[in-house]
């Protein structure tokens, strides 16, 4: 592992990425790096390029230049499914949930990576696979409790409230445990209480488990009051990169993004 | 956390359906019966792809017709008996469910419908092709002769074959439901729910939809070979495209995404377009037709999921008062 210092020392450091989608450069060349162990709120206007970074972070796109590092290691042309078992865990802009499953089940699928059992092993209910799901079963509980989902845990979770299966998604990237959990706009489509109580559920998360969060997030506030670190984005370019004080009152942040949306409430 | 009933009913159905039979049917009426259990098993491997996995086949027909020929030819060419031709039946399938699933299965969805139903489309004429008629036996097809029961058993040979049919199928069923209660019937059930999603799981989603389809080619494929033995013939006209769409819809009908759906639906396609035909013998297709549809209108869930919400209201009505869900472990 020959790169910089600080670069091996961070959980994740994003090494100037660009992006291009055909003559239009989606990020110009972004470096930023998360710390183990923290909250780091990615914002930005529409269009700024935070959810381009999102997607070249989780593998979704492959970036036109530069490098992904993970514990030191490139991601770089890593296929999808190899994310989960590296300890990055991630939910959906939108919530995307095994909708006919129940809520144990999809979080159950949560720690497949956790397992090795193939075809045969299962089909034949051998020691293996039986261990594997009582080590993933006994797993549940406290996740469930945690994220007070104990009352509908048998339930499907194709019908339930926007908030509820917020949580689900969080019990199933959470079961993996994840070292990097990676959060695509998590409080959009939340009301104002439900932002309150995503706020309350991040810190209780990063109080039980050993992790680092990435917050891809449109709501100032909330990315203001959870995060050690913020970075911001304008143009595909880094603007600002900073603790939540620091980048509240840089100029370009002010100018780009606050300035903008007067009371910062996107 | 399943009630002491629902983990009973199939044993106790089991045992019913393997003793009742014997006692009260008549020849003809085992053959329907073993047919049932084929086609059972049959419709369990296309359930694997398509109920559980979501990849649509309408081309199974072509993996029961690969079964019925390599029993057929092991026990026509080599006198195989008829049990040793099942391991190798279920082999070759798997083999070539694999094959097919590489490329196939990158298609998805709509095109991956198209692309099985063109191979049932094909399948009655390769069987028929020159090359291969030396071991198909081309249009004339094969004969095999019924095994007798072992051991001096006191069953003729169509009990004996129901019970053989029965206690392969028993096995298959179980194998299966094993397989879908656990890690990979999740993982299959996740890719078929939410793709992407499933990805991030750490699932990888390719090796997952070939390795589910070798296995369903496998599974449909022990049920050619069991349905060859039960026929005594094989023909290319028997594994024609409307095998596949049979199977289909025996599929739905019983229940997708249902381990039990497959017997509602074994016996709906085995015995419906009987029925079909004692109403009408001037149009049976529009019976069956009705039919068809009056089920799906009634029973969306298939047969399996209509008997699971009577089962439910049944046992809330024998014990009103439901101990609440927080009180389990």
């Amino acid at each position: 592992m020959a790169g910089p210092g600080r670069d091996s020392a961070a959980l994740l450091s994003v090494n100037d990425v660009v992006m291009r989608f055909g003559g239009i450069i989606a990020l110009g060349g972004v470096s930023f790096a998360v710390g183990r162990g923290q909250i780091c709120g990615l914002i930005g206007p529409n269009g700024s390029g935070k959810t381009t970074l999102f997607n070249c972070i989780s593998g979704i796109y492959r970036h036109s230049r530069g490098d992904i590092l993970f514990e030191g290691q490139s991601l770089s042309g890593l296929p999808r499914h190899r994310m989960a078992a590296l300890g990055i865990g991630r939910t959906f802009q939108n919530v995307a949930l095994f909708d006919s499953m129940t809520v144990r089940d999809n979080m159950l699928v949560g720690a497949h990576h956790l397992g090795r059992s193939g075809f045969a092993a299962n089909a034949l209910r051998l020691p293996g696979p039986r261990r594997e799901e009582a080590q993933a079963r006994g797993k549940l509980p406290e996740l469930l409790d945690l994220l007070d989902l104990r009352a509908v845990a048998d339930m499907a979770v194709g019908g339930m409230p926007f908030g509820t299966r917020k949580r689900v998604e969080l019990a199933r990237a959470l079961i993996g445990a994840p070292k990097l959990l990676l959060l695509d706009e998590p409080a959009g489509g939340l009301n104002h209480g439900e932002v309150e109580e995503l706020e309350r559920l991040l810190r209780l998360i990063r109080a039980h488990f050993d992790l680092s969060i990435l917050l891809v997030e449109h709501h100032m506030n909330l990315v203001m009051r959870v995060s050690d670190q913020v970075v911001a984005l304008e143009f595909g370019m880094k603007i600002a990169d900073g603790t939540p004080g620091q980048v509240r009152n840089e100029p370009e942040v002010i100018r780009a993004y606050l300035g903008e949306t007067d009371n910062a409430h996107a | 956390m399943r009630n002491g009933v629902s983990r009973a009913a199939p044993w106790a159905f089991l045992i019913a359906a393997a003793v009742l039979p014997l006692l009260l049917a008549s020849d003809y009426q085992l053959f329907q019966l073993t047919m049932v259990v084929v086609y059972a098993v049959a419709i369990l491997g296309l359930n694997l792809v398509t109920g559980f996995n979501g990849q649509i086949s309408l081309g199974h027909g072509a993996f029961y017709a690969v079964g019925a020929y390599v029993t057929a030819i092991m026990m026509d060419k080599w006198d195989a008996p008829y049990w040793a031709t099942l391991p190798v039946s279920a082999a070759i399938c798997a083999g070539v469910g694999f094959l097919l699933g590489l490329p196939a299965l990158r298609l998805g969805g709509l095109y991956l419908a198209l692309t099985t139903f063109a191979l049932a489309v094909a399948t009655p004429q390769l069987l028929k092709y020159k090359l291969v008629e030396d071991w198909t036996g081309g249009v004339q097809g094969i004969v095999i002769t019924k095994p007798d029961a072992p051991f001096g058993l006191p069953f003729n040979a169509d009990q004996w074959l129901y019970l053989f049919s029965l206690t392969v199928a028993t096995v298959l069923f179980l194998l299966a439901a094993n397989l879908v209660r656990g890690r990979i019937g999740r993982a299959m059930m996740a890719t078929r729910d939410h793709a992407l999603a499933a990805e991030a799981m750490g699932i990888d989603i390719a090796l997952l939809k070939t390795r589910t389809f070798a296995v369903s080619a496998m599974f449909t494929g022990i049920a050619g070979s069991l349905g060859a033995i039960a026929i005594q013939f094989v023909a290319p006209d028997s594994f024609s495209v409307f095998l596949s769409i049979t199977l289909f819809v025996g599929l739905v009908v019983g229940g997708v995404a249902s381990i039990a759906g497959p017997v509602f639906g074994a016996l709906f396609i085995e015995f419906v377009p009987n029925i079909a035909d004692q109403v009408s013998k001037a149009a049976p297709g529009a019976v069956y037709g009705v039919i068809l549809i009056a089920f799906m209108f009634l029973m969306p869930s298939g047969l399996a999921g209509f008997l699971r919400g009577l089962l439910r209201k049944a046992v809330r009505s024998i014990r009103p008062a439901t101990p609440s869900r927080s009180t389990e472990g």
